[in-house]
């Protein structure tokens, strides 16, 4: 395993290097060339969480969040360990409704509908925000059959189709080459890094149009990480993508929009720029300038 | 010494002394049933003993097996009666195997060493193992025919004459296998298609079908039995013939008092001449004898013969039994697990169904009698059955009842296991599955019941453990001495759950304590205990090779 890994990780980094050389100019280093901050007011919105509470029993984790996430942008959540960034995140795709005696009160609107009406179909909702997880989960099953997963449950079992996508979506995630070989092997046999992009394969193979991304990088090593920050750049062009992460340097390097919350409540939302260079609140100023967190 | 306490060796010593124990106890267990259990098909030679009493110095001779050997005290064999010698404090007895037990009267006895002489193992003693009365040991002197002689033993011709006996032996052994097919077989299915039309009759009668329509049936049923009844008169003529055929030729032979006893070819299974046998041969007959314990039919009370009904009845017994207890076992942890709202009901149920693998297997087996065969059983036989009665079909023990009485006693272990290994998928695939889009029961039958079925194997396995080694229960809800057909067989429906079974672990109780022969059935005591820890360990082994394969191929990172 060891020594397969080694040449590959080489390759890896001299690809990243050459890409970022090459500065692909995307939306985020279109503006900054510009110099102009994208005003959250002039996007079309996705997602609108209107003044949402979450309690666990009698502790409340969000006390009355108020947010816009905009269309193909990338929205990044920070904070403290805490204080209700993955908790919020998890209401997108309401996962939420998994833990018991946990009771929530407000709306997020997705596309004009609030997903917390009570004749929403939960499972169409999840196709439509799908999610990564901070840790790997692939499924016990061979790589093929962990991207066609979602296929599957809609009851897509056409060969052709199947092939097709699952292609589809291993190249959309940066995967494809080093797996296309052995796509009927265990989907555990992948490092880590692979997992992790096998997960996003997975998660944008039934085409959602939300993807959570929750601390994906935080359990990978650098150079994976990079892949994934990179993966992430793309896939904005088609998805709204939302991130939580506890890393600050990621934030900046891979979101248009940041939100900052501490203590269940959003702090501050702004964008990414603008949040990491000149924070409105003095609490924001100490989080990204390190003084707690 | 206070240093050697704190340095925790003592701990070393006393964990590590608890593992030699329990290995050394293990294997001597095992290695004495291993040892007794080979042992008994090995073809030893047989010894002439002469023998002098001590007191009126009369002269006997013995023939047979020397079977095993103790020092007793002088003391007591004067108490039980019998004459020693002065000046002998532990006098040495040996245990005789002299067979010929319709002459003798018993085929052990036990002799002191003094007064015998060298032991013989003399050339050309024949050892025929009999279908009654146990073992012949003898010379051979002639074949009669009708009483008349055919051939004589004579000193130039023996060659010849040992292969005539063989071959005779062939011929009855083959006449005897005919007969049984016709027997069990011909005769066996013509019993079936009367007993068939006995029933039509009877359920014509229940319905109170009468008139001409009664009239054109019972027609039809008349024709048919006296077609079965016409086909049985030629087998029955086919029978006497082969009957009449095999009883004609006799062996004659003498007995080591000079005695002369005849024998039929009929009765006898095989012939082997121990003492003139190299050891080549001995392996071959050893492994012949071995071959013939596993795929034999027992005879005699059981304590001859082989223990294949017994072999099949176990593993059918064990399969139709995980047939039930593991879909069974398995939903309720499913249904404990993942739906069921954690609370103190379910907490109750759980520690209820822990604790039922505690109960003693005896109560499973009176509430596998009082319920299982005396109300369901007697209610299935008064809906389906009507006909037969007053004679059960499924109101008596049977085969169905036993499996069913120990997938009862297995299903708490198939059940503890199963949400183990339920409880060990990790949340984040469940979640994995839902983020997708999948509901809960999708999640559930994709992901999570695949994922746990090597919990599920070892809750099979350690099910097949305890229910091929039960025997309690079974004395009373299935398994009997001798059952006369196996539970699977060529007539529709091939499989009788309704039959009775022999069970190895109820067969050694059979042959070790309820045989009238305690020294011919105590070697078949080890080698079926050796065939049931046998049969057992290949169970297991294939239940644990199956849960390894599952567990490599949804091997997780966890792990």
């Amino acid at each position: 395993m060891a020594t397969s890994t080694q040449p590959n990780s080489a390759t890896e980094t001299n690809t990243i290097m050459s890409t970022e050389q090459q500065a692909k100019p995307t939306i985020k280093t279109q503006l900054q060339q510009d110099g102009v901050a994208e005003q959250l007011a002039d996007l079309e919105i996705k997602l609108k969480v209107n003044n949402l509470r979450l309690s666990y029993g009698e502790s409340e984790a969000l006390k009355g969040i108020n947010l816009d996430i905009p269309k193909n942008r990338v929205t990044a959540f920070i904070g403290p360990s805490g204080c209700g960034k993955s908790t919020l995140l998890r209401c997108f795709n309401r996962m939420n409704d998994l833990v018991d005696n946990c009771t929530i009160t407000g709306e997020i609107v997705l596309d004009g509908q609030n997903i917390y009406q009570p004749k929403v179909d939960v499972a169409e909702l999840r196709r439509q925000v799908g999610m990564v997880f901070q840790k790997p989960n692939p499924f016990p099953k061979s790589i093929y059959e962990n991207v066609a997963y979602g296929l599957r449950l809609q009851g897509v079992n056409d060969r052709r189709t199947l092939d097709e996508v699952v292609e589809t979506s291993l190249r959309g995630a940066a995967l494809w080459d080093e797996v296309k070989d052995r796509l009927h092997d265990n989907a555990f046999g992948l490092s880590g890094g692979q997992q992790q992009r096998l997960v996003i394969a997975r998660a944008i193979a039934i085409e959602p149009e939300v993807l959570l991304l929750d601390e994906p990088a935080s359990a990978l090593d650098p150079i994976s990480t990079l892949k994934i920050e990179e993966l992430i750049n793309e896939l904005k062009e088609q998805y709204t993508i939302v991130i939580v992460t506890h890393n600050m340097q990621q934030a900046a390097r891979v979101s248009d929009f940041t939100a900052f919350l501490y203590m269940g409540q959003l702090i501050e939302h702004a964008d990414t720029n603008a949040l990491f260079t000149t924070p409105m609140k003095k609490q924001t100023e100490d989080y990204i300038t390190g003084r707690y967190g | 010494m206070k240093n050697w306490f704190k340095s925790g060796a003592p701990w070393i010593w006393l964990t590590g002394g608890a593992v030699t124990l329990s290995v050394v106890m293990v294997a001597g267990l095992l290695g004495l049933i291993a040892v007794r259990g080979f042992s008994h098909f090995w073809p030893s030679d047989v010894a002439k003993i002469e023998i002098t009493d001590p007191v009126s110095q009369e002269r006997s001779v013995l023939l047979g097996e020397i079977v095993r050997s103790e020092g007793i005290t002088a003391v007591t064999a004067r108490e039980a009666g019998n004459t020693v010698p002065e000046g002998q404090e532990i006098v040495t007895r040996y245990l005789i195997k002299q067979g010929n037990r319709d002459q003798l009267g018993t085929d052990f006895v036990w002799r002191f060493e003094f007064g015998m002489s060298d032991f013989e193992y003399p050339a050309g003693v024949y050892v025929i193992e009999r279908r009654e009365w146990g073992n012949f040991y003898g010379f051979p002197k002639a074949i009669q025919i009708d009483g008349q002689t055919t051939t004589e033993l004579t000193s130039g011709s023996s060659e010849q004459f040992h292969q005539q006996v063989q071959a005779a032996v062939a011929e009855a052994v083959a006449t005897h296998h005919s007969i049984r097919k016709i027997e069990r077989g011909d005769i066996g299915a013509l019993n079936t298609q009367l007993e068939r039309l006995r029933l039509q009759e009877r359920q014509l009668d229940l319905d109170g079908v009468a008139g001409s329509e009664r009239a054109t049936i019972q027609a039809d049923i008349d024709s048919q039995r006296a077609a079965i009844e016409a086909d049985y008169l030629v087998l029955r003529n086919e029978l006497d013939a082969l009957y009449a055929d095999m009883r004609r030729n006799t062996l004659v032979m003498e007995m080591v008092d000079g005695r002369e006893a005849s024998i039929r070819f009929a009765d006898v299974v095989s012939i082997i001449m121990p003492n003139d046998m190299s050891a080549l041969q001995k392996w071959g007959e050893y492994f012949h004898r071995v071959w013939g314990f596993l795929t034999d039919e027992p005879r005699e009370a059981n304590t001859e013969g082989g223990i294949f009904p017994a072999i099949f009845g176990t593993i059918t017994m064990v399969f139709v039994m995980s047939i039930m207890v593991t879909p069974f076992g398995v939903l309720a942890a499913i249904y404990l697990r993942e739906y069921a709202k954690q609370g103190t009901v379910t907490k109750i149920v759980r520690i209820s169904v822990y604790n039922l693998a505690g109960v003693p297997s005896i109560v499973y087996g009176v509430f596998g009698l009082g319920f299982f065969i005396y109300f369901l059983g007697g209610n299935i036989d008064r809906i389906f059955y009507e006909a037969a009665l007053p004679s059960p079909t499924f109101g008596t023990p049977g085969l169905f009842w036993a499996s069913l009485t120990l997938a009862l006693l297995t299903l708490p272990v198939v059940i503890v296991s199963t949400e183990e290994g339920l409880a060990r998928i990790p949340s984040t695939i469940r979640q994995g599955s839902l983020a997708l889009g999948a509901t809960k029961s999708e999640t559930l039958w994709r992901v999570v019941v695949p994922l746990a079925t090597p919990g599920m194997m070892t809750g099979l396995i350690l099910a097949i453990a305890r229910a091929a080694g039960e025997v309690a229960p079974l004395m009373l809800v299935g398994v009997v001495k001798l059952a006369p057909t196996l539970p699977i067989d060529g007539e529709f429906p091939f499989i009788h759950l309704e039959r009775k079974i022999m069970h190895l672990g109820f067969h050694i109780f059979d042959v070790g304590f309820q045989s009238p022969n305690v020294e011919a059935a105590r070697p078949l005591v080890y080698a079926t205990a050796l065939t049931l820890v046998a049969l057992i360990v290949i169970l297991n082994l294939t239940a644990i090779a199956i849960r390894n394969h599952l567990r490599e191929k949804y091997r997780s990172d966890s792990d």
